[in-house]
């Protein structure tokens, strides 16, 4: 009886709800640097979106007269061997990094939260053969998976994305089958199965929803990483294929020039890195905002 | 104790059976006949004729079925045989034997470094929690795991190499050779191959020390008035310690992908560069052994990590 007495006095004390959806935007944009990392991203989508209105040069073919060129009024950041504007390949190399790192990273969560949810969810022989094989394919550091995908498929910006899907699934099956696995011991559902619901449902309608917080953390923190690894396949030469504006290859063709025209490769290095930088500080956002016990796990 | 052990260890054995099939299967699905392709300039020349080919098809046991083929494969391997490079024409086994040690001795490196200055990074960041050391720890290491490693290497041959000329750009010479020029040789290298793990080992220890301070042992361990040191050095940092184990497990996997990247920046004729060289002259045995070592030595590198958590951390227990 006291037990209950101190329950309800705490209650009356609790402060007045707030909103789940402002608590939210709260805490995400609590921190300067999460801020910086959505005007960031947001920067970039435009860019990627408005590239040919925004670059003020063909990314494809350049002027061979102006090859070469250290950066100057109307280069502002050079020109390189072909005389292509390297700002133009910088602003046009947005598009292929935010197009392979969402694709990818919508791919394997889609594929890793469905195979993670069947493995979590029915164990049995199912989850032993899910799972074996993402461990199986998470025992190859991921570059070298991507890389030996990628040589298989030939390179292209539709085999760099099958190739990094193919290595990302994995993180994501195992995070889903832990949560599927923990999540499936809920009173809520073993009240949903007493009332007779499908598995279909209580998969669907409840295990998904309560584990999308963390997989929604886990996938934006993806992002960064899944960035850097086109960047390090187009770097080796195994990525995206010339013509095709992409940052990691932009690196690699100017380490050629590296002491006359240092600037062609370290300018798409410090794009990589700011948007993989952004993705991050997003990604530690949303962790803060969406499940703070995710700090330091993920 | 001994059947978790003996569990975990039959686990590592059919995972690294499936890596042997997905290893094999992947690269058969390569584009073109691996034969063709390799001698491409002298079979089009013609100064290979159909009879020289089959001959090397037989050679190679390219004409048998591929179940038969997977079969003599993974004979050789229970064998220690890892096959036949056709772009060196060597063992595997003695390619692999002559470019590992440089890949072990750069990695190896590249993990001290990774350790000791992430630790302390990580720790001094949770011990002054909230001042200046904090953010800047915590600031560098955001940095630190943004940054493209091939793009730093250029970063450093340029400032370093190119410009200051302190440093050698390129190459690797062993220590029992001419160590001194050896390590300088080895000074980029290492610092790039270390720069990612050592940010996230710094972020790492940072969350577990803040994590472990927060228990109830270390404010008993205040309150019975023991100064900072014994507090942080005796009491937590052996707790909070724990996690670093994981990075060791994942800083081998971070060590065989850098290396894919930094022998090619700084022509090191280690595994990686061996992995790249194969990958681009359509050498399938080269790279389907390869690859299969790789995640070879990251399974049993995570089955040490973690047997060694339950010795480490005895709340674990496993049935």
């Amino acid at each position: 009886m006291a037990e209950k007495n101190t329950d309800t006095k705490e209650f009356s004390e609790a402060p007045p709800r707030v909103s789940e959806w402002r608590r939210f935007w709260r805490v995400f944009l609590q921190r300067r640097i999460v801020i910086f990392g959505l005007v960031v991203f947001a920067l970039l989508v435009i860019s990627a979106i408005f590239a040919n209105v925004l670059a003020p040069y063909d990314p494809y073919r350049g002027n061979m007269a102006d090859s070469l060129q250290q950066p100057n009024k109307t280069y502002w950041l050079g020109t390189d061997i072909q005389g292509r504007d390297t700002l133009t390949r910088l602003i046009f190399g947005t598009r292929t990094a935010l197009a392979v790192g969402f694709i990818t990273v919508g791919v394997a969560a889609v594929i890793g939260t469905t195979l993670g949810m069947i493995a979590g969810f029915f164990g049995g022989v199912a989850s032993a053969v899910i799972m074996r094989v993402m461990d199986a394919l998470m025992s190859f550091p991921m570059l070298i998976l991507a890389m030996l995908l990628a040589a298989i498929l030939g390179g292209g910006i539709q085999n760099v994305i099958i190739a990094l899907s193919i290595a990302s699934v994995p993180g994501n099956a195992r995070v889903m089958n832990g949560l599927a696995l923990s999540l499936k011991e809920n009173d809520y559902i073993l009240a949903e199965r007493s009332m007779g619901s499908s598995n279909r449902r209580v998969m669907l309608g409840h295990i998904l929803p309560n584990a999308l917080p963390p997989i929604i953390v886990l996938v934006t923190l993806q992002l960064g990483g899944i960035i850097m690894a086109e960047a390090g396949l187009s770097f080796l030469g195994i990525g995206i294929k010339p013509p095709g504006a992409a940052w990691g290859a932009m690196v690699n063709d100017g380490y050629r020039y590296l002491l006359t025209n240092p600037i062609l490769s370290f300018a798409p290095g410090i794009a990589i890195m700011l948007v993989v930088f952004a993705f991050n500080m997003v990604g530690d956002g949303l962790r803060d905002a969406l499940d703070p016990r995710l700090r330091g796990v993920l | 104790m001994t059947a978790y052990i003996i569990r975990r260890l039959l686990m590592a054995l059919v995972i690294i059976v499936i890596v042997t099939l997905i290893v094999f299967f992947a690269m058969r699905l390569l584009p073109g006949d691996p034969l063709i392709i390799f001698l491409g300039q002298q079979a089009s020349s013609g100064s290979i004729s159909q009879e020289q080919l089959e001959s090397l098809r037989v050679e190679y046991g390219l004409d048998k079925p591929i179940m038969v083929q997977y079969g003599n494969w993974a004979w050789g391997l229970l064998h220690g045989n890892l096959g036949t490079s056709i772009y060196y024409h060597e063992n595997v086994g003695v390619l692999m034997k002559d470019r590992f040690p440089i890949t072990l001795h750069l990695g190896v490196l590249a993990l001290i470094l990774n350790i000791v200055v992430g630790v302390l990074m990580g720790l001094a960041a949770a011990i002054r929690r909230g001042t200046w050391i904090d953010a800047v720890s915590t600031f560098l290491a955001n940095i630190g795991v943004c940054i493209p490693i091939f793009w730093l290497g250029l970063l450093l041959i340029y400032f370093f190499g190119l410009q200051l000329h302190w440093l050698p750009i390129y190459g690797y010479t062993s220590p029992f050779e001419d160590f001194w020029y050896g390590s300088r040789q080895l000074i980029m290298p290492v610092f790039c191959m270390a720069i990612t793990g050592l940010s996230t080992t710094a972020r790492l220890t940072r969350s577990a020390m803040l994590e472990v301070t927060r228990q109830d042992y270390i404010r008993t361990a205040w309150s019975k008035g023991l100064r900072e040191r014994t507090v942080i050095m005796k009491h937590a940092l052996k707790n909070g310690l724990i996690p670093i184990v994981t990075v060791l497990g994942m800083g081998i996997g971070m060590v065989f992908a850098g290396s894919v990247i930094i022998e090619t920046i700084f022509a090191i004729p280690g595994v990686g560069r061996l992995l790249v060289t194969s990958l681009f002259a359509q050498d399938y045995v080269v790279i389907q052994s390869g690859t299969l070592v790789i995640s070879m030595i990251v399974i049993l590198t995570n089955l040490l990590v973690e047997i060694s958590y339950v010795w480490l951390d005895p709340r674990i227990r496993y049935g």
